[in-house]
């Protein structure tokens, strides 16, 4: 099978449902024409493939991209639109957070926005806390908007066909760090559903519930723990919203100990809300406190032992699941 | 530009039924307990959406704003889906989930409303932008205000419109109010049309009282954005007789003021011209606006008949 980063398999994805459907268009800073030329970047080649009436590098506009996707959705094309750094949502926060997640609500279901934000996210590019923060908690908390961070490059492809053709507005946030990872990837059209979950590792002593780039340190912790004879049960949400609470809750009814492990910052993050569920339904299941490993709660550092810091890393996983084991 | 007598008489029509089908909603909203929420009305205002209404197509699309009652009732809406809508009921044009600030009627296309101040010029681009890759022969209008030109994302609108001439007719009724700031205590620039300079549009200034004048300049930049020539910004002047919504006592604005604007008001304004130019009789007028007045009549009466949603369905509708 091939093997793509997360940004190429992306890009498979782009150009499958580009064209499969007229509808869907892309509109985003330097993502026909841009400062970084590498094939393996999400929209490499695109433009020159699809031209500029479906490949639209727009003016440095994060607030007219965004609105740009609601009104071209709710006349029923499918755009998808690149908010360059997942921080710079803020600047097209309204269009997506009052208007993308509630016009189809205020319209008593009678609008729809079938549109795609795709954010790049993560830390370890050394940019600093204004383009590393990973805020997917906030989305997550607007009722109206889907909330999709794969981890693998195989998801992302199967994930982004799904949002696509979704027909309510989905955030889906990537990691860069991941587009420098290979993994295999079918060929062949391919979705996977928004909503469901990955168990990607089998375990009967700790769930590690997990997303995004996560998965990778999961995967890592999971090998040094099994030569301690400890197997932890890896589960990638994939989807924060909706969220897999069958795959979930099974797993940590199986386990019974529960870690979630996210690279964002720690309070309000979304292992709040896994925590909050595993407590209200599994509760009788767990036979130790849950833990939580995940950034501390400082803006992200430039520096590299400073990010390295920040950064959930095995040894942190490990030291948690093992302190719940003991 | 000649205009013809069944475009005059369907401005007169739309100015009477949105100034009754208000001062209906002035009083009702008094009463307690009868409908919810805010009530934020356009009275005075009514020319800019009779005229800038009468010169599009069904298909062209509106995109409005929390004072937009005028705009829906001239662009066709259903004036009994509103008014029940603004009452809360299930039967409301979008079951009560809307309220009076965000109705949405997508059957005329008004598919979306917002009272984020600011927030319909991106959407209006997006949609202008559909129309465009579709290569349909139709444009959105956006309808602002003059507070919503400090929006930053009505800056980002205009120029991505402009970049792409996007068929977009930015209309920003200048009522000379944002919230209680008088426009020269907001707005440096003279005229807000001057601002259409800094995107390389054109930028018209208009009487928003002279239903016949707004027309006209709809009609142009219409024309205008339909032949790929990009979008108009389009600054109607006109006067807010009413408060910001109707909680406020409207402290800072002079009493000679609102009356002088009364004066001017768009409805005679209209109606005795078409009583000069003999296109409409002293009787007709009168059938007229007893037609109206039916109509508000029938509207609060569906209303007020109507049941309210059960309250489990306000957990329908968050995601298709």
């Amino acid at each position: 099978m091939q093997q793509l980063g997360m940004g190429q398999a992306i890009n498979r994805a782009l150009r499958e449902e580009m064209l499969r459907d007229p509808d869907v268009f892309l509109a985003g800073e330097g993502i026909g024409t841009g400062i970084h030329h590498s094939p393996m970047l999400p929209t490499a080649g695109l433009l020159k493939e699809f031209g500029p009436g479906r490949v639209k590098d727009t003016p440095v506009s994060e607030a007219a991209i965004a609105g740009l996707a609601v009104g071209a959705s709710v006349a029923g094309l499918r755009p998808v639109v690149e908010i360059m750094f997942n921080p710079f949502f803020t600047l097209a926060s309204d269009m997506i957070v009052n208007h993308a997640a509630k016009l189809r609500y205020l319209s008593g279901g009678k609008s729809s926005f079938p549109l795609v934000v795709r954010m790049k996210s993560g830390a370890g590019i050394g940019a600093g806390c204004q383009h590393s923060h990973n805020l997917e908690a906030w989305v997550a908390h607007c009722p109206g908007l889907k909330v999709v961070m794969p981890a693998t490059a195989a998801d992302a492809k199967g994930l982004l066909k799904s949002a696509i053709r979704d027909p309510n507005p989905v955030i889906f946030i990537e990691d860069i760090m991941l587009y420098f990872v290979p993994g295999a990837v079918p060929e062949e059209d391919y979705l996977i559903p928004i909503g469901k979950a990955d168990v990607k590792r089998q375990g009967k002593d700790v769930t590690v519930a997990t997303w995004s780039k996560m998965l990778g340190v999961a995967m890592k912790a999971a090998d040094q723990l099994a030569r301690d004879g400890i197997e932890i049960e890896i589960v990638d949400l994939r989807t924060l919203v909706p969220l897999d609470k069958d795959t979930l809750l099974g797993s940590i009814r199986k386990t019974g100990r529960l870690v979630v492990l996210h690279e964002a910052t720690r309070t309000g993050g979304f292992a709040g809300e896994v925590a909050a569920l595993a407590m209200e339904e599994a509760f009788e299941s767990l036979k130790a406190p849950l833990r939580r490993v995940t950034g501390p709660d400082i803006p992200v550092p430039a520096s590299p032992p400073l990010e390295r810091f920040y950064m959930p890393d095995e040894e942190k996983l490990i030291a948690a699941v093992k302190d719940i084991l003991k | 530009m000649q205009i013809s007598k069944q475009k005059k008489l369907e401005m007169l029509r739309s100015l009477l039924l949105s100034r009754k089908f208000e001062e209906a909603l002035t009083e009702l909203c008094k009463i307690e307990n009868k409908i919810p929420g805010m009530m934020i009305l356009c009275t005075g205002q009514e020319a800019v959406g009779a005229g800038v209404c009468a010169a599009l197509e069904m298909e062209d699309v509106i995109i409005t704003n929390h004072r937009s009652h005028s705009h829906l009732l001239a662009k066709g809406a259903d004036p009994k889906l509103l008014m029940a809508e603004i009452y809360g009921k299930k039967t409301g044009c979008n079951k009560g989930k809307s309220g009076t600030l965000h109705l949405a009627v997508p059957e005329i296309n008004a598919p979306c409303t917002t009272t984020v101040v600011g927030g319909g010029p991106p959407i209006a681009v997006g949609r202008a932008f559909a129309q465009q890759y579709r290569k349909e022969k139709n444009v959105t209008v956006c309808f602002i205000g003059d507070g919503a030109t400090n929006e930053g994302s009505f800056h980002e609108a205009v120029n991505l419109a402009s970049l792409w001439s996007l068929p977009v007719l930015f209309v920003c009724e200048n009522n000379l109010y944002a919230g209680a700031q008088r426009y020269d205590e907001h707005t440096k620039v003279r005229n807000i049309a001057e601002r259409a300079a800094g995107y390389a549009i054109p930028g018209v200034v208009v009487d928003g009282n002279d239903a016949l004048a707004v027309y006209t300049s709809a009609v142009e930049a219409r024309a205008r954005a339909v032949a790929g020539e990009g979008p108009t910004l389009i600054e109607y002047k006109t006067y807010r007789w009413r408060g910001h919504g109707e909680s406020d006592l409207q402290l800072y604005q002079p009493k000679e003021e609102i009356e002088a604007w009364q004066a001017m008001c768009p409805i005679p304004k209209l109606r005795d011209e078409l009583l000069a130019e003999g296109l409409i009789s002293p009787d007709e007028l009168g059938e007229m606006e007893s037609r109206m007045d039916a109509i508000v009549k029938d509207a609060i009466r569906f209303a007020e008949e109507s049941p309210y949603p059960e309250p489990h369905e306000a957990l329908q509708d968050v995601f298709a």
